[in-house]
């Protein structure tokens, strides 16, 4: 019989909320946490924005020793794999190492530690030729960011298959994918897989200002990140994490483990059409999105939500639209649509394992967060986007979507604990 | 500040994105589409970034969408030039 | 399902910028080792590399993606190319969605990243190119070259350091398994520019000897590090059934099995603990249905650092028991690649398989104390059956795979 899987535990770092009930509350409220930046002086910057998490790392758990060696992203990964680990009441010490697994994705790595330490190696940028003296001793672990996933198997005493997924924006989504394949092919019985991303730091902030992705509307962080809606320019760059467990479905049923939601159906594809550019028919996200729902067993009509890419770029957004109109057809006008990169920002690597979280409470608490700052729909994208206000909804199968620069097209579907059941 | 010409130009497009693709195509350099040369988006944004350091020409976003041409491309950056002098 | 099949290969090395090339310099022992030229690497621990030096992306790849590649990615696709050609794959004959794109990676497109950084730093913000919005990522082989051969299957991108390589292979055949008609897969990595650099000689890892003769000496009793590299090698798997059917040109050789494994926490077991390597070497031969004795070679990971060359010996020595396999380190002649080294040793033992020799390692006298059978100096002769590959990534990363030739 096919070994299929399921979310038994959740952990979430996020802006405006540390922790899965934080981050839920902040996303039912509609409260948006984009704000101009604090983590370095922006001012010289085209966009000044930044959906930033209020992250203490001694309150968070962490030791001295790892708030000083691991990159702000890494610390998101650990604290958020304990926090999901406990969640799902697995014993670590009942875990057979071999057979557990950890999957990380990101899409920068450990950025804004490298660039920390260029800056001192390089004496301020003055010196191509860096000081090896000014090296600190894991600069290596900034410099290949499999580190990342490294640290959360030591946290959790996995030694199965290990990696970093590293697809760009799809990454955290992909992760996710990546982790529960090795899974259903019985390579693993649990894997520990999310993604993370803290790229907040001026070398990032400066190359999307180069390439005007980012907002620049710096008078109004609050209302920024406008996915969407007809006056959006841009996204907010934003940084987070969200960490699963994932288990073989019958071993957490035996356990009696909580579960949030099975993973029905994965898959992704490549626009092989341009870098960052997007071809306006949305054509490889629908086939991502048909070839996910084909693998779940569940029709069109049966979505009941889509959490969406919903970056907030013109190009992306009607691109998406286009996409699920596509892949739907005429059920894509009744099935609600949201982005929460309108409340979080766009966390890169991390965001499709935020929005799978979002996904799999949405599922848990029977609501759909809503996209906030949606005053004017942009008349192209006309679908339900549920503006402004959550919506009480039963949630039975939930369609998750990314998009990336590199052309990658991720579209992940969540099914219901009841439905999983069948 | 010096002026700035079609050849100064093509090797500012060049030196940003590389060598166009212009040979065996036909009509004036100045009037060929950028993406029949070949140079997309990212290297339009590329060369206004350049323009700006070392012409002081700012290009709204708008702009940067709708030029279609290098002749145009230089149009808009001379009339900035020379109001700027 | 039916085997995954190599169809095509596509190398670039420093003692090689094609496939041929690299395995004819290989058999007659010619390193592309040298001190680096690329920077000066005086005020440097370490001096040595295995560059590729002489390489005019001009002349292989189209002049508007210069400006917006880094000189690892330039690499990939030309290797890429090369493994396409190989494979004679017709992108247009084969399905809509049924060629994907999987690579590894270990620091990205580092140097521009480093380009970047200085330009910010020294210059300030507006000096920072729109390029290193996707130039410098780790995802950006993949992007490229499923752009360049229009490929528009999944694309996966794995960072498991110098195991990645054979990660991104194994996941190729996984996508082969779900059913894709055709993967390019592979690894081509390096980054040497300075910043790049005191990243790797902060390991302590990277020999500080200034003779390419006295460099790099795993198993040898003078171990004293390694010298990394640029390059690897990328591929083209196929299913079996599926190749044969498209009438591909040939099969290189099969890719039987896999597994990887992490270690223990370093400091809560030994440095040079085998527990780990050993499970994964085990796993990847019962994956391929295979036996200690099916396997007729071992292509080493041969990190040069003693604690590292004793676990891989014990593990091997474990698994292999008392029989005197050959091992074979061709990496001894390009420097360790990283996530380019576990591609480059399968393509490498893929064409010892076809031509029923095993490379030279140089430079490195093994101590018997590590019980293996190191071939060194001059290629030896051998008829095999099936290889296996080791690739060890700093922090605890096991990658092992089993390949067979093409009969």
């Amino acid at each position: 019989m096919a070994r299929e899987v399921v979310i038994t535990g959740v952990g979430v770092v996020a802006p405006g909320g540390i922790g899965s009930k934080p981050f839920w509350d902040l996303l039912v409220s509609g409260r948006t946490a984009t704000r101009t930046i604090t983590h370095f002086d922006a001012s010289p910057y085209r966009s000044t924005i930044a959906a930033e998490c209020d992250f203490d790392a001694a309150a968070e758990g962490l030791t001295s020793e790892e708030a000083g060696r691991l990159d702000r992203a890494t610390q998101f990964a650990v604290v958020a794999t304990r926090e999901a680990v406990g969640d799902s009441g697995l014993d670590a010490a009942e875990l057979d190492p071999y057979r557990t697994g950890v999957t990380i994705g990101s899409a920068v790595g450990c950025t804004t530690s490298l660039e920390r330490e260029y800056a001192v190696a390089s004496h301020g940028g003055r010196d191509w030729l860096v000081d090896p003296d000014l090296a600190v001793p894991h600069l290596y672990d900034y410099y290949v960011p499999s580190s990342m996933a490294a640290e959360v198997a030591w946290t959790v005493g996995a030694q199965g298959p290990c990696s970093v997924v590293s697809t760009g924006c799809t990454s955290g989504l992909d992760a996710v994918g990546h982790a529960v394949r090795l899974i259903e092919e019985g390579s693993a019985d649990v894997m520990v897989a999310g993604g993370t991303d803290a790229p907040i730091s001026p070398i990032t902030v400066a190359c999307f200002d180069a390439i005007r992705a980012t907002t620049p509307r710096n008078d109004e962080p609050a209302t920024a990140s406008r996915p969407f809606d007809r006056s959006r320019n841009g996204f907010v760059l934003g940084e987070g994490c969200a960490v699963f467990v994932l288990e073989e479905r019958e071993r957490a049923r035996a356990r009696g483990a909580h579960v949030y939601a099975g993973v029905g159906g994965f898959a992704s594809r490549c626009n092989a059409f341009h870098m960052t550019g997007l071809r306006p028919d949305g054509k490889e996200m629908a086939a991502a999105i048909e070839t996910a729902l084909v693998e779940a067993g569940v029709a069109a009509d049966e979505v009941s939500y889509i959490n969406a890419h919903g970056s907030g770029t013109k190009q992306n957004d009607r691109h998406e639209t286009a996409a699920f109109k596509k892949a739907l057809g005429a059920h894509a006008h009744r099935t609600p649509v949201s982005s929460i990169k309108s409340m979080i920002g766009h966390s890169l690597g991390a965001i499709g394992s935020v929005e799978l979280a979002a996904c799999a409470l949405a599922i848990e608490n029977g609501a759909i967060p809503p996209t906030a700052n949606l005053h004017e729909p942009d008349p192209e994208c006309d679908l339900d986007y549920v503006p402004l206000v959550a919506r009480e909804a039963q949630l039975d199968v939930v369609l998750s979507v990314g998009s990336g620069f590199g052309g990658f097209q991720s579209a992940m579907v969540l099914t219901g604990p009841g439905r999983a059941e069948r | 500040m010096p002026d700035l010409t079609l050849d100064e130009l093509a090797r500012i497009l060049r030196d940003c994105a590389g060598e166009g693709e212009s040979a065996g195509r036909d009509g004036e350099f100045a009037d060929l589409p950028f993406t029949d040369l070949g140079y997309d988006s990212v290297a339009i944004l590329e060369t206004a970034a350049r323009l700006k350091q070392e012409y002081g020409v700012v290009l709204t976003d708008d702009e940067v969408m709708e030029i279609g041409t290098p002749g145009r491309l230089l149009e808009l950056a001379r009339r900035q030039i020379a109001g700027a002098s | 399902m039916n085997a995954a099949v190599v169809t095509g290969i596509g190398v670039v090395a420093p003692n090689g910028m094609n496939t041929e090339e690299y395995w004819n310099a290989t058999l007659t022992a010619r390193s592309g080792i040298g001190r680096i030229t690329r920077f000066a690497p005086d005020g440097y621990r370490a001096t040595l590399a295995g560059e590729i030096r002489g390489f005019d992306p001009a002349a292989h790849l189209p002049g508007r993606l210069v400006p917006q590649t880094d000189h690892s990615t330039r690499l990939s696709l030309v290797a890429a190319d090369e493994a396409v050609r190989d494979a004679g794959l017709d992108i247009g004959e084969l399905p809509e969605y049924g060629v994907g794109v999987v690579t590894a990676n270990s620091a990205g497109g580092f140097e521009f990243g480093h380009q970047e950084l200085d330009n910010l730093w020294r210059k300030g913000p507006e000096y920072v190119s729109a390029y290193q919005s996707f130039a410098w990522f780790y995802a950006v082989n993949t992007g490229q070259i499923s752009i360049r051969h229009g490929l528009r299957g999944p694309g996966g991108v794995l960072v498991s350091d110098e195991a990645g390589g054979l990660d991104a292979l194994a996941q190729a055949r996984r996508l082969l398994r779900r059913g894709l008609s055709a993967v390019v897969t592979g690894a081509v990595d390096g980054s040497l520019c300075p910043w790049g650099w005191i990243a790797q000689t902060a390991t302590g890892q990277l020999s500080a000897a200034e003779d390419p003769r006295l460099a790099y000496r795993p198993f040898d009793e003078e171990a004293a590090g390694f010298v990394p590299g640029e390059g690897g090698a990328m591929l083209v798997l196929e299913d079996e059934a599926a190749a044969r059917k498209r009438g591909a040109p040939g099969v290189r050789g099969r890719i039987l099995g896999h597994a990887a494994t992490f270690g223990p926490k370093p400091g809560t077991v030994p440095p040079d603990d085998a527990t780990a390597l050993r499970r994964a070497i085990e796993l990847a031969l019962a994956d391929a249905g295979a036996d200690a004795r099916d396997i007729d070679a071992v292509f080493a990971d041969a990190a040069g650092v003693p604690d590292l060359d004793r676990a891989e010996a014990t593990a091997l020595t474990a698994v292999f028991g008392g029989r005197e396999l050959p091992v074979c380190v061709p990496k001894t002649l390009t420097g360790r690649l990283c996530a380019g080294a576990g591609p480059l040793d399968v393509a490498t033992a893929l064409l010892a398989l076809r031509d029923g020799v095993l490379p030279p390692a140089v430079h490195t006298r093994p101590s018997p104390r590590y019980g293996l059978s190191v071939v060194v100096g001059r290629p030896r002769e051998l008829r095999m059956r099936a290889v296996l590959v080791v690739a060890r990534g700093l922090g605890g990363f096991n990658s092992a795979m089993v390949v067979g030739g093409s009969h």
